[in-house]
């Protein structure tokens, strides 16, 4: 979609009548000022949420500093406040879920944006979105009464039969875990990717497919060889979208990881996430250091989301030109 | 020479077969992931819905007939709020971005607004209780509102900003023609012109905040009675299914899987609404 | 299909359901919403006693919200809440803080005595298992790893116990019932006192967390192997199995309500001005180690004067009417002596 700035507008005409006039002009300059300050509120908002993240976490940021990020221990009664923990379960779920979505997601996106008949292709992928919609707390609850009792009952000791030589299987499975966590994780992210890299992969002009067919490739070749190439950093791009989303996911994580600041190999161990913990423990929190600290880890995550949204609007904003070029 | 193109093609036709099938394979798991989800919430919710449910208040576990009714209520009303909030102020920022601003601007707007999508519920929570609970002194509606407002404004801006620019410019230079001013044109020709897409913008906005639960866990609290004007903490239903789901009551779970199966309905006939009403443009089209 | 849809229809229609909204929400005048938050511990019976209590007088309505002992004590010196609860008493910084943000004092209000208790979920276990002070300690420091273990079996003769792992099942949010439980523990094992210590959040060496008393007991009933401390009526509730403890007089002692009673007997002579004692560990032959008052946490100053004189209302029925109904849930009547000093420090409430 070309950038039209608002040219068209600007040369609009005077009106004649001069009392017309007056009043019209107001109407303008208050229509303008309505939609400036509506512009300028949400800049405020944002603003304001920084600086009060910053302002509530000075005082965990003075104790403890860059150690916060590194320190392991999470004792509110010795008033010791280490985020490792936190930091490790988001990125181990986060990293689980992608490693089971990205494949089944982009699989699935090929297979609507290059195989399915459109109209088939545009049910399924209403369908597909719709699993978006669901709120996070009905995955937490299907987690923990379907979700958790299946992996326990055949998944788990799959993995331990087959895999159990890893550090990765060991140990006992009790549910709440952070394998629990990431597989719920990929089923929530796993829409946003489909729907992202269905549409990037519209974008690549078929007359590069047509080209790799006409020169005798398969289907499958035409698709893995020369389309996905081609749309990779759009795709590259859901991805990070998804990992965002997963990356602040709070409810069904909470559900279903155990709740348990624990930094372990095995994903078998029950683990926390940022998220989760301070849902738990905000409202709680007594002293102001564990407040502070509480809200410091908000900081780290909010940090962490800004980043990989802006390298995901990047990429598929790159993507989107090159196939639109 | 032909047989060897034909050993070289079994395996390749082998394994498009086969990569292909398993994409299709992982199409049909994903949609089957959704059936399973609905399937099981209303084998489960459907049995323990009642009209007690829809018309009582919680009871203590044990106690037969405890319902939902103020939960129901009161995330109405808290999502009423915020699209009070949430729709003028991301409608009119989209008009600003789309018709008025320069270049600059625009780009900060678009930033800080895509930066405040980006931002966990969790924080927004946090941020709600300090800017609204804490001055109040209380946990309230309006907190409530205002923390799912402020989630929705970002998605609000990019939807009006997307669907106004796709009219057609011939529509604003004919209004222009006829003698209208700028203001006039937005918003008696422009904007109803892209009313179905903001609409249907709208509606899945309100789908998306209607299910969330954590930035409620600090705002609105909870409230075991019904919650009488804006400024006294309120249920709503996300929090109650939590809060019921992990405690250890038979019953409870029940009224979980019930008030999950109210809730993902409500979300899901948003949704589908929504799209029905964009559906002239076509499903690929709609951005 | 085009759905036919105004601007103006949609705003006309929004606008019909918020005045319908705001009238269904007018505040009826003489009903009043007092709100209160904190401990799950004895959150069963102060979910009876608000309803019962609806009913004596139906222009009040106290909702209350259990989150959590940290969190009752959090929201009341922040003043979201009119009241708190707590089964840990505040600490005297605690208590600075609160003075020193409002300029008045909180008071501590003892309402009922609880119980917490060690329950567990071992398949094929289903005998009250007897659990020595040592036992306690080694497992939730972690270090007795099996329910084998000859610390657990030797007391117990009668029962086999398999060697399956012990999971430890612990409070993930801020708890009374934690404080308590650590509070014993600090006092039984000088190991557990230096390592973890004892507070309404601790830095547990093993174990899930579970959300509330409902959340521990819930993830104990789900896990094999599972033993977690929740307050008595929960694990009464569930028909869960829970064991009892050795007190200092060398006793096994089973959590009950003479056996609660008993431990309380000694401190109601004893007891402080301001009612912040604890009771773990109590001397007594009968008495249950691991057993707590649960306190209000009122404000001394309250501006609203419906809000105050319904508050001390509701207290005067809860330290009078509302003993009766607590048996019933498992909870101990407070000390008829106690009660009676109790209702006379309702007017500190100004």
């Amino acid at each position: 979609m070309a950038a039209t700035t608002s040219t068209v507008l600007d040369r609009a005409p005077e009106p004649r009548a001069r009392g017309f006039w007056r009043r019209l002009r107001a109407g303008e300059e208050i229509a303008y000022l309505i939609a400036l300050s509506a512009a300028t509120l949400v800049l405020l908002i944002v603003g304001l949420l920084v600086y009060q993240l910053w302002i509530s976490s000075t005082l965990s940021i003075h104790a403890f500093g860059f150690s916060f990020l590194t320190g392991t221990t999470w004792d509110p009664n010795a008033g010791q406040f280490g985020a490792l923990p936190f930091i490790y379960g988001t990125c181990v779920t986060s990293a689980l879920a992608l490693l089971i979505a990205v494949p089944l997601g982009v699989g699935a996106s090929i297979f609507l944006a290059e195989l399915a008949p459109p109209n088939a292709s545009n049910v399924m992928t209403f369908l597909i979105e719709l699993l978006a919609a669901v709120p996070s707390v009905i995955y937490g609850l299907l987690g923990i009464f379907v979700l958790v009792p299946l992996i326990h009952t055949y998944l788990a000791p799959f993995l331990t039969a087959t895999f159990g030589f890893l550090p990765l299987f060991q140990g006992t499975f009790y549910g709440v875990s952070f394998l629990s966590a990431g597989i719920i994780l990929s089923i929530m992210v796993a829409p946003f990717i489909i729907s992202v890299s269905r549409e990037v992969l519209y974008a690549v002009p078929t007359d590069q497919r047509e080209a790799a067919l006409a020169l005798g490739a398969t289907k499958w070749e035409a698709t893995w060889d020369i389309v996905i190439p081609n749309a990779r950093t759009g795709i590259m791009g859901s991805i990070f979208l998804a990992l965002a989303r997963a990356l602040g996911e709070t409810m069904a994580v909470t559900m279903v990881i155990g709740n348990t600041p624990a930094i372990s190999a095995s994903l078998y161990s029950p683990g926390y996430s940022i998220a989760a913990v301070i849902a738990n423990e905000f409202t709680e929190a007594t002293g102001n250091l564990y407040l502070s600290s509480l809200i410091f880890l908000g900081l780290v995550l909010f940090g962490l989301t800004i980043v990989i949204n802006a390298v995901a609007r990047i990429l598929i904003l790159v993507t989107q030109q090159k196939g639109a070029a | 020479m032909s047989r060897m193109n034909m050993e070289i093609s079994l395996r390749r036709r082998v394994t498009n077969i086969v990569m292909l099938s398993i994409t299709g394979l992982f199409t049909l798991l994903t949609i089957t992931v959704l059936f399973c989800i609905l399937g099981y919430l209303l084998y489960h919710g459907i049995g323990s819905l009642s009209w007690s449910f829809f018309t009582n208040l919680p009871k203590p576990t044990g106690e037969a007939g405890g319902g939902m009714a103020n939960a129901i209520v009161g995330s109405g009303k808290i999502l009423l709020i915020a699209t009070v909030l949430g729709v003028p102020v991301g409608f009119l920022a989209g008009v600003y971005l789309s018709e008025y601003s320069g270049r600059t601007f625009a780009f900060v707007v678009r930033y800080v607004t895509d930066l405040l999508n980006g931002v966990p519920s969790i924080v927004i929570g946090i941020f709600a209780y300090a800017m609204v609970v804490k001055p109040m002194h209380r946990f309230s509606t309006l907190a409530g509102g205002i923390a799912l407002g402020i989630m929705m404004i970002p998605i609000a801006v990019r939807t009006t900003e997307e669907f106004l620019r796709a009219v057609p410019n011939s529509l604003r230079e004919a209004s222009l023609a006829l003698g209208a001013t700028k203001a006039t044109t937005i918003f008696t020709v422009v904007a109803p012109a892209a009313i179905q897409g903001l609409v249907s913008g709208m509606m899945l906005n309100l789908a998306r905040v209607a299910g969330e639960t954590a930035p409620l866990l600090f705002t609105a609290l909870g409230n075991m009675f019904w919650s009488r004007g804006w400024s006294q903490p309120s249920a709503s239903l996300p929090v109650m299914i939590y809060q019921y789901a992990i405690s250890p009551y038979e019953d409870y779970h029940q009224q979980a899987w019930a008030a999950g199966f109210v809730l993902l309905a409500l979300v899901l006939s948003i949704n589908v609404t929504a799209r029905l009403v964009i559906s002239g443009r076509g499903a690929t089209a709609r951005r | 299909m085009k759905a036919s849809i105004s601007l103006r229809g949609a705003v006309c229609h929004v606008a019909v359901l918020a005045a319908l909204a705001g009238l269904a929400s007018v505040q009826l005048s003489a009903q009043m919403l007092i709100n209160g938050a904190g401990a799950t511990f004895p959150a069963p019976i102060y979910q009876k006693w608000f309803s019962d209590f609806n009913s004596v007088d139906s222009n009040v309505q106290i909702n209350y919200q259990a989150i959590g002992s940290g969190g009752g004590i959090r929201q009341v010196t922040e003043g979201t809440v009119d009241f708190g609860a707590s089964d840990g008493p505040m600490t005297d910084q605690q208590l600075a803080e609160y003075q020193q943000k409002h300029g008045f004092p909180v008071l501590h209000f003892p309402t009922v005595l609880g119980a917490a208790v060690p329950t567990y979920n071992i398949p094929g276990v289903t005998a009250s298992l007897d659990f020595t002070p040592e036992a306690l300690a080694g497992i939730f420091l972690g270090k007795i790893k099996r329910w084998s273990d000859p610390a657990i079996q030797k007391t117990n003769p009668n029962v086999t116990l398999p060697p399956r792992e012990i999971v430890v099942i612990h409070r993930s949010d801020g708890s009374g019932t934690t404080y308590c439980w650590t509070d014993y523990l600090s006092k039984i094992s000088s190991e557990w006192k230096s390592k973890v210590g004892r507070n309404t959040s601790v830095n547990w060496p093993a174990g899930l967390g579970g959300k509330g008393n409902d959340g521990v007991a819930g993830l104990v009933k789900q896990t094999s192997g599972a033993i977690g401390y929740v307050e008595l009526i929960y694990a009464v509730r569930n028909h869960m199995a829970y064991g009892l403890v050795r007190n200092s007089a060398g006793e096994f002692i089973k959590a009950n309500l003479s056996s609660v009673s008993s431990a309380a007997a000694d401190a109601a002579e004893k007891m402080p001005a301001d009612y912040r004692v604890s009771i773990t560990n109590a001397p007594g032959k009968e008495s249950y180690p691991i057993s707590t008052f649960t306190w209000l946490l009122v404000p001394s100053k309250i501006n609203d004067a419906g809000k105050r004189d319904a508050i001390k209302k509701f207290l005067k029925w809860a330290l009078t009417d509302g003993q009766k109904s607590a048996s019933s849930l498992q909870y101990a009547p407070l000390p008829k002596a106690l009660q009676s000093r109790e209702l006379g420090d309702i007017s500190k409430i100004h």
